[in-house]
Parts: structure tokens; C-alpha cells; sequence
């Protein structure tokens, strides 16, 4: 081929007029699944809930010891716990906590294992020593990984969202790893290096796009677990600082009472389980139109 | 196949002292005095160096790590600040009502999952199968303690067929008594490994039954029950088998929940109670443990696929 240094072959067959209109037929084949589109639609009322809603709620922190562990009626939806706080108010106010904890989580477990799974898909001296790791960090159990990691750094938002990410590093690498072995064996990757391209460029033009579909797919569920993670933490009493109202927090106070004021665990668990629910749907579903290869093994 | 075996055992190793070396790590690198750590917002300087001395912190780290490896190497677990007692006692103490809740959870998701994902695969778009389906994502969804407290609310509260809380066992309170108490912990951490086996077995089951040996089988006039049970369930198992010790990590996290939720004392307990003292040697040493029995577990998989599976050969 007399194509020069700079030019490269697989990026111009890339770079051809199509995009635009491929992605739009992307898109609308995405929404078409029924589980991406229900899932979805149950997403976005949970996010505008918890966007919208504690501005039309009362304070969620509000006490009113006199009106404590009072049954759901039509002044307190969800009823109130111990200290007399409105429980709708306070569910409304978590699933800002919830979701902001699950996209925190899928954003940053993504980024890092990206570049690890790179790293150790491209680099063969790094390989092992990466995967090993991998290897044992997996072999940790999760929630008890989470528990001594914040035992030891004390519990704000930020050590428990560490410490659900690391947990769920590994998945990410071994994926992104084993698209990177598959990809670079690929004619267009050979052509590629032929053709002089540089290392960063092909990482990041002919590696990385390969990646995102299952990538998506993969974030989707990791910010569903991450979401009860943090619920099961804070259940426990060794999550998020017990004043802010996360579900697993408002769920965890209500545990002494759970005989008499069932409401409290109640309505803060099914609200949870539909969040992540719609995600998991949701997850399934880009599952089946972005990735039709695993698709067909699940 | 000996060769194989010896491989695959020797791969442990540095799967463990990965573990190991994570678990020394996440103490002494952890932000802060991890002394003051562990000793509390109301410790005093004693309280601080007493227990700097005990779990040898005042030590340069690779004369830590050498001797908290040795020590680990000959089965020392490290010893429990607020008790004294040897990690090691006191992981026997509680093993008991943790072991047999995991092996009745174990035991009763395979017996329903295993059925109930063969049988989805075998009519497959029917209306079970897609109550299967559902099941499987949902059981994903629902945490592992609000479901404990939905059965509470309707079996011991609400119809009061079975006791709220507590454990019985079955060798000093007898085993009527034991299954009473283990039945509501058991269904509760039964559903996300149900969800998960039976996923999976609907899925390999569905692969199996698309090839030729089945329509052979199903042709020379086999009778359905055998076709789904000996050729097709039976070529299914690796993925089936694997999926359960995949799931073992699940079960581990969800026995610490559920142990919670139902006040058992068992080794989950345990953790929460050494979290609440900030005894930190015993969520070391339980780290260690579970970690362990994980590895151990998914290697005794790892080698019964040819027992599985006769064309699987090394």
C-alpha cells in the first residue's frame, strides 16, 4: 500500500459518511426493546423524583416527637419513624442518594477498569501481574471488602462509594481485556500497526470504540448492585453517616421498630427495589440489541 | 489429568497471596493513625499504644509482613483485641449455624432452580418460562434484608407458621426445632442464588436441547422426562455447576445480612459485632477465611467438570 506514514487505512473506512444516520438507527433500534423502554421510562420518573421532589415534600430531618411511628395516612403518605419525621418526605430525599451513589459508582468503576483492562489487554509485561490481582480482588467477598474498607476510613459519602468500587474493578478489566485480545488480533488492527499507526492512536481509535457497547451494558448493572450495596451497608450500620437519609439508613432506623412500624423498612425497600429493578431491565435490554453475541448465551 | 490437577492447585497460591497481601495492606495503608483507628474516638494515648504494641504496627512493614505471613502460614489467624481469643476459636465457635444455613440455602435453591429452569428452557415463551424470567431479574432487584422482612411480616407475623428470629441447633435443640428456626433465613437468601441458577440453567439447558443428539434421541422414540434429564440437563451441568460457585460470593455477602435480619449467631454476626468494636484482627481473619473457602470451593469445581463431563480430558 503507498499510503504515507500518517494516514490510516482503518480509520478512513471509519470516518465514511455513514455516523450519523447509523446512530440514529442505533438509537431507535435501542428504544425499540421493550425492557430498554419501560426500564427507562421507570428511570426517568425515579430520577425526576429525585430531582423534583424534596422541593415539594416537607424536610425530610424534621422532628415531631409527638406524632412518632404513626401509621401511613393522608398527612404522612409512608407514615412517620422514632423521631416523628415523615417518611415519604425522607424516601423522596434517599433516591437522590441512591442514584447518585449508583452512577458514582458504575462512572468511576468504568474509568479505572477501562484503563486497567487496557493496560493489561495491550501491555503483555503488565498482564499477569494486573490479572492476578484482579484474581484475588475477586476472590474477596464484596460486601465484606466494603464493611473493613470503611471500618478502617471512617464512613462519608466518598470512602463508601470507594469502597463499593473496588469490589466491582475487576469485572470491568476482565471485559475490557478480553474485547482488547479479541480486537487486536482483528485485520483492521494489523492494517493499523502496518500502517505505523502509533500505539495511543490505535488504543484509542480502533480499541476503545469496541469496548463501549458492552462497557454500557456492564455500567448499567454495576450501578443496580451498587445501589444495594449501599443499602445493605447502610442497613447494617456501615455505610453513608446515619443523618443523611440514604433508603438503606431510613431502613436500618427502622429495624427496632419493625414489629410495630413495618412502613418504615417497607416503603424505602420497594421503592429501591424498583429503582434497580428498571435499571437491571434496562441493562438487559442494551444487553440484547447492543451485544447480541452474549446475548445469546444468557 | 494428575499434572492438571497439580496446576490447577498450585494457580491458588498466588490467587491467596494476592488475597493476603491486600488484606496486610488495607490496615497499614488505610488514611491516619490506624492505632487510633481501631482504638476509637474516646481512646487515650495508652489505649493507642497498647494496641500499636499488640498488632505489632510500631514495626518496620516488611518485618510486619514476614511474621504476619508466617504466623499465617501455620494456620494463625491473629488474635482478637477486645477478647483475646485466637481468631481461629472464635471462627469455630460460630461456624456452626453459618455452615448449616449456607448448605440448607445451597441445597434448596439448586432443588428449586435446577427444575425450574429446566423446565423453562423446555417451553421456552410459555407463561412459566417468562415467570422464570421475571423472577430472575427481579430476585437481582430486591435487597436480601427487605426480603427477609416481607416473610417475616407474612409467615411469622402475619399467618405466625414460623418463629420471627433466633437459631436453633439441631444437635442440642433437636432438628424440628432447627428447621423451624432455619426455614425463613434459608427462603430469604435462597432468592438472588435461585434467580442466578436458574437463569443459567434455563440458558445452557436452552443451547443443549438445540442439538442433533437431542433430536436423535427424541427420533428413536425416547421418552421426553429422559431426554431432558439424562441428554440434556446432564450436558448442561458445567455452566450450572459453575454459575453455584460463581454464586458463592453472593452467599457469603448475603449470610453477613441475613444472619442480621434473623439474629442468628453465626460468623456474619460476628463481622458486625467486630465492626461495632472495632476489633480489627477479626474482620482480617474473616476476610481471610471466606476468601479461602471461595478459592477452595470454585478449585473443587474447577475439577469435578471431568467427572461432569467425561469429554472434558487434561
Amino acid at each position: 500500500m503507498a499510503t504515507g506514514r500518517d494516514t490510516d487505512p482503518a480509520a478512513l473506512s471509519a470516518d465514511a459518511k455513514l455516523p450519523t444516520r447509523q446512530e440514529a438507527s442505533l438509537a431507535s433500534l435501542v428504544l425499540a426493546n421493550r425492557g430498554v423502554f419501560w426500564g427507562g421510562a421507570l428511570l426517568l420518573v425515579m430520577v425526576a423524583i429525585a430531582v423534583l421532589g424534596p422541593l415539594f415534600t416537607s424536610d425530610p430531618m424534621a422532628l415531631n416527637p409527638i406524632k412518632r411511628l404513626k401509621p401511613p395516612t393522608g398527612e404522612f403518605l409512608f407514615g412517620t419513624d422514632f423521631l416523628g419525621r415523615d417518611v415519604f418526605a425522607r424516601v423522596i430525599y434517599g433516591a437522590r442518594i441512591s442514584l447518585a451513589v449508583g452512577l458514582a459508582v458504575a462512572l468511576i468503576a468504568i474509568s479505572v477498569g477501562l484503563v486497567m483492562g487496557m493496560i493489561a489487554g495491550y501491555v503483555r509485561a503488565l498482564d499477569a501481574v494486573i490479572m492476578r490481582v484482579m484474581d484475588g480482588l475477586m476472590a474477596i467477598p464484596g460486601i465484606l471488602l466494603a464493611i473493613a474498607l470503611i471500618s478502617l476510613s471512617g464512613a462519608t459519602l466518598a470512602t463508601v462509594i470507594v469502597a463499593i468500587v473496588i469490589p466491582e474493578i475487576p469485572r470491568v478489566v476482565r471485559l475490557v481485556r478480553s474485547v482488547v485480545l479479541t480486537v487486536r488480533e482483528e485485520p483492521y488492527v494489523e492494517a493499523a500497526i502496518a500502517a505505523g499507526t502509533r500505539l495511543p492512536q490505535i488504543l484509542l481509535r480502533h480499541i476503545l470504540p469496541n469496548t463501549i457497547a458492552p462497557l454500557i451494558v456492564q455500567a448499567t448493572y454495576i450501578s443496580g448492585s451498587a445501589m444495594l450495596t449501599e443499602s445493605i451497608l447502610g442497613f447494617l450500620g456501615a455505610g453513608i453517616p446515619p443523618e443523611i437519609p440514604s433508603w438503606g439508613n431510613i431502613m436500618s432506623e427502622g429495624r427496632t421498630y419493625f414489629q410495630i412500624s413495618p412502613w418504615i423498612i417497607f416503603f424505602p425497600g420497594i421503592a429501591l427495589a424498583f429503582t434497580v429493578l428498571a435499571v437491571n431491565i434496562v441493562g438487559d435490554g442494551l444487553r440484547d440489541t447492543l451485544d447480541p453475541r452474549i446475548a445469546r448465551k444468557m | 489429568m494428575l499434572r492438571y490437577v497439580l496446576m490447577r492447585i498450585l494457580a491458588t497460591v498466588p490467587v491467596m497471596g494476592v488475597v493476603a497481601v491486600f488484606v496486610f495492606l488495607m490496615l497499614r495503608l488505610a488514611p491516619g493513625d490506624p492505632a487510633a483507628v481501631i482504638a476509637g474516638d474516646y481512646a487515650t494515648a495508652e489505649d493507642v499504644a497498647r494496641i500499636r504494641e499488640q498488632l505489632g504496627l510500631n514495626q518496620p512493614i516488611p518485618v510486619q509482613f514476614a511474621k504476619w505471613i508466617g504466623a499465617l502460614l501455620q494456620g494463625d489467624l491473629g488474635t482478637s483485641i477486645f477478647t483475646n481469643l485466637p481468631v481461629t476459636t472464635l471462627i469455630a465457635q460460630r461456624l456452626e449455624p453459618t455452615l448449616l444455613l449456607a448448605l440448607s440455602t445451597i441445597t434448596f435453591a439448586v432443588v428449586v432452580a435446577v427444575p425450574l429452569g429446566t423446565i423453562a428452557a423446555w417451553r421456552a415463551g410459555s407463561l412459566l418460562d417468562r415467570f422464570v424470567m421475571l423472577f430472575s431479574v427481579a430476585g437481582f432487584s430486591v435487597p436480601v434484608f427487605v426480603l427477609g422482612y416481607i416473610l417475616i411480616y407474612v409467615l411469622a407475623m402475619g399467618l405466625q407458621w414460623l418463629p420471627v428470629q433466633g437459631y436453633k441447633s439441631p444437635f442440642e435443640d433437636g432438628v424440628l426445632a432447627f428447621l423451624r428456626h432455619i426455614a425463613l433465613p434459608t427462603m430469604t437468601l435462597s432468592v438472588i442464588f435461585i434467580a442466578l441458577i436458574a437463569r443459567m440453567t434455563r440458558a445452557s439447558v436452552m443451547e443443549v436441547l438445540e442439538e442433533d443428539y437431542i433430536r436423535t434421541a427424541r427420533a428413536k422414540g425416547q421418552n421426553e422426562l429422559r431426554v431432558l434429564l439424562r441428554h440434556a440437563l446432564r450436558n448442561a451441568a458445567v455452566p450450572i455447576v459453575t454459575v453455584i460457585g460463581i454464586g458463592i460470593a453472593l452467599l457469603i455477602g448475603g449470610v453477613v445480612v441475613t444472619e442480621s435480619v434473623y439474629n442468628i449467631p453465626g460468623l456474619g454476626r460476628l463481622v458486625l459485632d467486630a465492626v461495632l468494636a472495632r476489633d480489627y484482627p477479626i474482620i482480617q481473619g474473616l476476610i481471610l477465611f471466606f476468601s479461602f473457602v471461595y478459592i477452595l470451593i470454585n478449585l473443587l469445581i474447577d475439577l469435578s467438570y471431568t467427572l461432569l463431563d467425561p469429554r472434558i480430558r487434561y
